[in-house]
């Protein structure tokens, strides 16, 4: 029994990354209708940007906690400009290309450049440390994780469902041109919310820097796993993907005690199941 | 003038069909560099193996005697099918005479049959596997570095006899780590030890624990890691996270590569004892190679035991070529050339090759030193012991090779 209480809790941690990726692609493909698989290549360029602060410039873990979401954000805006914008209105499927063809160019060029083995990123020496639950040595780092990827992901939710900008985003994305009649710049405020969804992937990146190598295919082996999750909670659906990334990653740890050889099939298996019943996934709307 | 000229066309193209045919043995070699070019495993074998192999052909001075030798390289992508794929086109196309490197034991063991039934070459120095030169072997390969006998032999002896007597194996689920379990655990029971259970996790995960919690809670004494590449470095780091180590559970790293515990850092890395069959620091001519290969690495690594592998597999393989005095083209013809020859390079030193295409070296126990002890990057190792070449692997007398005359 005290062993399945920590494989809930471990499973919990998990699913605070699943929660924070799914929920940027979330936004993204709610406000902006992009599909966008260069999320991984983003994550990945979080945790790269808090080693090169770390390690170029001598800022530690908690500025980069800030500093790297922005840094890499802006980078998504640049993206967002120069390239995703001339796709707006077109079928799903260009700008899931584009977005592949990004993340794998990304991708490629920090691989030519580091290898595949990953560089050391050490926990903050706050965070350093566990306690002992009884039924588990609880690291202090992942409960850390747990409790800040929740509030980051209930901020995001309450930013883009209860205040005006909020609405404002909304409604821009049901009619533009209704929304521009209102004097709003519609074009910028996408661009924003791109910007927002790819600053949560970064930091979803820092936070894993400590806890996992940080490697080029870091975001890649991920990535296929979140969007199983953004499926299942619902394409564009804030909460859903919240509450399925998090339910996801209990569900996935429980495997690895009890069966640990389909632990990475699972997700996949329960994606199947929900589209085969629901097919707008478990919060979604019908289209 | 007219007629001259296609009087001469035509005795030109004679000649050509002449000289086609008669190619049984000429001068040409192509090697073909089949290995992880993209994935956990590309810094321990990738374009660092491409690279030893270039470096082999240059050192060979095979060039200078009218050979014309050609290098090329594919990413398996870590999957037997896309291997076997890659694997038949170079044969059958592109005329590849021998394979190196092929890391990754599902890739190895399903290349092995083709390379069996192409009559080619196959010298492996990055799959762990000891099926290749067991119940696989083949007479048209060669297992070049290390496979996990000799790292059970080796690593799991030293730990038993220190105190480690309980296990529970974090296995990689698939040949490669069912076949270094399978191994350590005959070794550990052998030795006195037991096995108290262990977990399988697929292959490249991320997270491992839910994996250390449950190792956690067997209350073994040794954690055996029977994986690889990105998993054993993330499976150290959670460990250190986790307090594993700082409980009293030692983790064992059935295999490690230089590259691994760089990317680690010594501080999470110290104290693992594991073993190896080349290390860049180990005398003046792994030195002098290790210098020359990481200058022209480009994020200048030193080279891994499978690279340095690439490196010597080839020098013994040209060697034994310009002894022929030309490329028969018959994988079965030049491997049995090269097991009669006695091997002999800088980086493994003297050895041989056994009748069931296993080559014999010293098998080496290092411990990762204290950050303290390290006098820079690179500087990783301390030696702890050695196994000669003859007691390393396993004994002829039990093999279940058909090659092996009983």
């Amino acid at each position: 029994m005290q062993a399945l209480y920590a494989q809930l809790l471990v499973g919990l941690i998990n699913g605070s990354f699943y929660a924070l990726l799914s929920l940027g692609l979330a936004v993204i493909f709610g406000m902006l209708n992009i599909i966008n698989f260069a999320h991984g290549a983003l994550y990945m360029m979080g945790a790269f940007c808090a080693y090169f602060l770390l390690n170029i410039a001598g800022i530690g873990y908690w500025p980069a906690l800030i500093i790297a979401p922005i840094a890499v954000g802006i980078f998504g805006m640049i993206l967002e400009r120069t390239m995703l914008q001339w796709l707006a209105g077109l079928d799903h499927l260009y700008g899931l290309l584009l977005t592949f063809g990004l993340a794998l160019i990304i991708q490629g060029v920090f691989q030519n450049y580091f290898g595949s083995s990953g560089l050391p990123y050490a926990i903050p020496s706050e965070l350093q440390g566990g306690m002992n639950l009884g039924f588990m040595f609880l690291p202090i780092y992942r409960g850390w994780v747990v409790v800040f990827s929740l509030v980051v992901c209930l901020a995001t939710w309450f930013l883009i469902e209860k205040t005006r900008l909020g609405a404002n985003l909304r409604a821009a994305t049901e009619n533009p041109t209704l929304v521009r009649a209102f004097g709003i710049n519609v074009p910028r405020m996408i661009t924003l919310t791109y910007g927002l969804g790819v600053g949560l992937a970064a930091l979803a990146g820092v936070l894993s820097a400590p806890i996992n190598q940080v490697r080029p295919l870091m975001g890649a082996d991920l990535i296929i796993v979140v969007f199983a999750v953004v499926v299942i909670g619902g394409m564009g659906s804030i909460m859903g993907s919240i509450i399925t990334g998090f339910a996801l990653g209990v569900i996935e740890g429980l495997t690895k005690y009890f069966y640990p050889e389909a632990s990475n099939t699972v997700v996949f298996v329960l994606m199947v199941l929900v589209l085969l019943l629901k097919p707008a996934g478990l919060t979604g709307r019908a289209a | 003038m007219k007629h001259r000229i296609s009087a001469l066309f035509l005795g030109t193209a004679l000649a050509l069909a002449a000289g086609g045919g008669a190619m049984a043995q000429d001068k040409t070699v192509k090697v073909g560099v089949l290995t992880d070019n993209s994935g956990l495993y590309s810094d321990l074998g990738g374009a660092g193996s491409t690279l030893a192999a270039q470096m082999a052909m240059e050192d060979s001075g095979l060039a200078a005697k009218g050979w014309k030798i050609d290098i090329v390289s594919a990413d398996h992508q870590n999957k037997p099918d896309i291997a076997t794929t890659i694997a038949r086109q170079w044969i059958d196309v592109e005329k590849v005479d021998i394979f190196m490197d092929v890391l990754n034991s599902g890739v190895a063991l399903a290349v092995n049959n083709l390379v069996k039934e192409k009559n080619a070459v196959m010298i492996n120095t990055g799959a762990a596997t000891s099926d290749l030169t067991n119940a696989q072997c083949s007479p048209n390969t060669i297992h070049w570095v290390y496979d996990t006998y000799m790292l059970a032999n080796s690593t799991g002896q030293a730990l038993v006899k220190a105190g480690g007597d309980t296990w529970y194996f974090l296995t990689a689920d698939y040949a490669f780590g069912h076949a270094l379990e399978r191994d350590t655990t005959a070794v550990v029971v052998k030795s006195g030890g037991k096995v108290i259970g262990g977990v399988k996790h697929p292959l490249n995960s991320s997270d491992f624990s839910s994996f250390l919690l449950q190792a956690q809670a067997s209350k073994a004494k040794i954690i055996g890691m029977a994986n690889a590449g990105g998993d054993t470095t993330n499976t150290i780091k959670q460990a250190s996270e986790f307090g594993i180590v700082a409980g009293g559970q030692k983790l064992a790293g059935l295999l490690l590569f230089i590259t691994d515990v760089h990317s680690l850092g010594l501080k999470v890395a110290q104290g693992l004892n594991f073993t190896e069959t080349f290390y860049w620091d180990l005398n003046d001519g792994t030195r002098a190679f290790s210098k020359r290969f990481s200058e022209r690495m480009k994020n200048k690594a030193m080279p891994s035991m499978v690279q340095a592998g690439v490196y010597s597999g080839l020098v013994h393989y040209f060697k034994t070529l310009d002894a022929m005095g030309g490329n028969p083209h018959d994988g079965v013809k030049v491997v049995a050339k090269m097991k009669e020859a006695p091997t002999d390079d800088p980086l493994f030193g003297k050895g041989t090759i056994r009748a069931d295409g296993r080559k014999i070296h010293p098998a080496y126990l290092f411990e990762v030193k204290k950050p303290s002890e390290s006098k820079g990057p690179w500087d990783y190792y301390k030696l702890i012991g050695t196994t000669p070449g003859d007691q390393a692997f396993r004994p002829l007398s039990e093999s279940a090779c058909p090659l092996v005359k009983k």
